[in-house]
């Protein structure tokens, strides 16, 4: 090999990286798009609508009780001995319920759905795909994208929003058991420094506070980051059973590794919209 | 009623539903598919294709008669899967021309080529069929996609097709695929395959994996639909036994080239000496 062509060689790789990389966002953006028209547009699988519902919402419902309960509850715990020093104990109300309802309810609640949903939607999507499954919907004139990957968007859009205020209420509850049980707070006074923490950055809409409305809004970026994470990895699987796996594993980093760089550049934009 | 009755009834009411299947599957051909033309229901001139530098299909010519049954031979990775692809419009060639119903599918807009694609029924090698779907919502799939038929319609329809695959329809019909054999599997999706009453079949080796028995007794339902349904079909091969038995024409691929195409009988008395490599 020549000294041209050595130096060649890392050019090329670089080069096809970049090509690639290139592709795999506009064919991701490209699917994105597809499903939100898609969304809004006949035809409407309201069956595989309602079955993914119940796939992502209700089958959810067990691990993210289960998850706010424990985030509230060592919310509560962690705080209490730094706070005890100081005597401000019933002040963490106010740090469970803006830590749960800002940022740890949302990202929490999508990363579990990730983990079960996501996965799940890139595996169903994947075997699919090597099985020529997928093959078969094209040729009887059937838009896979319509068809799989809309009701997995709409239904993610709409149940992560509910999981969340789930997940909300169950670690403000989590956390009032560990006030009352081991702090001696009230429910009364652990609540009420509950609403006030929520109440301090003012009210959207007359009655919603802020801090829920954002609460509730990034879920439904997050559920739309998992469904299109998800169907995108399932869709692109090759290589028979192993592939699936694979792209089930891309599918949980992916989603997740962007739900939390999403949920940064969200609290900027929804700082700067509704606080400042 | 009596029992004799209620047969007067099924019988009349069996009657009734299949004229108006007819009548609304004909509705359904007439504004969905393009008319049957003259001429070849396949066409293929010249065609190439190419995977970066890996070269699938070199030029390739072919023409498949209406009601004549073309088995495409080769080893694999040949190119003849990616024959079947080229002619659903799944891969485009990068020269030369696709012409299904005597258009170019490779430069028709979408709408043609899924009004294309409603003509043509594909069986593939696996089956493909859905997982979660039982084999009555499997075979009755593109029907409920694709018509207005009601669901007794539907059933009547999906019944007649699991009959056609000699299944019985009340034994098979709430299975999930994976409750099935390998043979039961291809039957059923050949059922789907033709449940919509195809003009074109595309069969993607559709006897592999398959014991010798339910070899035989696939290659005799693709005769089977030749006569009843008649229907064009394709049948993508690497059993010269099968492809003899079912087919009027062979046309054998060798990297990515067309090396012989012609009746079993030529194929058997050719001297090319691939083919009787092929052939040994």
């Amino acid at each position: 090999m020549s000294l041209s062509e050595t130096a060649r060689t890392p050019l090329r790789y670089v080069n096809d990286a970049l090509k690639g990389w290139a592709f795999h966002t506009q064919e991701y953006f490209r699917l994105l798009f597809r499903s939100m028209h898609g969304s809004i547009s006949r035809p409407f699988y309201a069956r595989d609508l309602v079955i993914q519902m119940d796939a992502i919402g209700v089958g959810s419902i067990g691990i993210v009780l289960l998850t706010g309960l424990f985030t509230g509850m060592v919310l509560a715990l962690q705080s209490a001995v730094e706070m005890k020093q100081f005597g401000a104990t019933i002040y963490i109300g106010r740090l469970v319920g803006a830590s749960a309802v800002r940022e740890l309810g949302p990202v929490l609640t999508a990363l579990m759905v990730t983990g079960r949903a996501g996965s799940g939607m890139a595996a169903e999507i994947g075997a699919m795909r090597v099985t020529e499954q997928i093959d078969a919907l094209t040729t009887m004139s059937v838009d896979p994208v319509r068809k799989l990957v809309v009701p997995r968007f709409v239904a993610a859009i709409l149940c992560l929003p509910l999981l969340t205020v789930v997940t909300d209420v169950v670690a403000v509850m989590g956390g009032m058991l560990i006030a009352v049980v081991k702090l001696d707070l009230t429910v009364d006074l652990y609540m009420r420094s509950v609403y006030l923490t929520l109440a301090d950055t003012g009210f959207i809409f007359r009655y919603i506070p802020i801090d829920v409305f954002s609460g509730i809004l990034k879920p439904v970026f997050f559920g739309a980051i998992i469904a299109i994470t998800g169907c995108y990895f399932g869709l692109k699987t090759s290589g028979g059973t192993e592939g699936v796996g694979r792209a089930a594993t891309r599918a949980v980093v992916t989603t997740s590794i962007f739900i939390l760089a999403t949920d940064y550049f969200l609290t900027q934009v929804l700082i700067a919209l509704l606080i400042e | 009623m009596t029992p004799d009755s209620l047969d007067l009834w099924d019988s009349q009411m069996r009657r009734e539903i299949r004229a108006e299947v007819r009548k609304a599957l004909a509705n359904l051909g007439q504004e969905a598919a393009p008319p049957e033309g003259e001429g070849p229901v396949v066409e293929l001139e010249d065609v190439c294709l190419s995977y970066g530098e890996h070269t699938v299909l070199d030029g390739v010519s072919l023409a498949l008669q209406r009601g004549e049954t073309l088995s495409v031979l080769g080893g694999s990775g040949a190119g003849k899967s990616t024959i079947l692809r080229l002619i659903l419009g799944l891969s485009l060639p990068d020269s030369g021309e696709v012409r299904v119903e005597g258009k170019d599918i490779s430069h028709v807009p979408l709408t043609q080529v899924l009004a294309l694609r409603r003509n043509m029924g594909m069986v593939f090698q696996e089956a493909a069929l859905f997982d979660s779907l039982t084999v009555y919502d499997n075979v009755g799939f593109y029907l409920h996609e694709h018509t207005h038929l009601s669901e007794g319609e539907i059933e009547f329809r999906v019944r007649e097709s699991l009959g056609l695959v000699d299944l019985e329809p009340e034994q098979v019909m709430g299975l999930l695929p994976a409750e099935l054999s390998g043979g039961m599997k291809k039957r059923v999706g050949i059922a789907r395959a033709v449940v919509h009453r195809p003009r074109l079949l595309l069969y993607d080796e559709p006897t592999s994996g398959l014991d010798p028995i339910t070899t035989r007794t696939i290659n005799d339902l693709i005769l089977k639909l030749q006569g009843e349904i008649e229907v064009s079909s394709i049948v993508v091969t690497h059993d010269i036994r099968s492809a003899f038995r079912t087919s009027n024409r062979v046309a054998l691929l060798f990297e990515g080239s067309l090396v012989f195409v012609g009746s079993p009988e030529e194929m058997v008395a050719t001297e090319d000496e691939y083919v009787r490599e092929f052939l040994r």
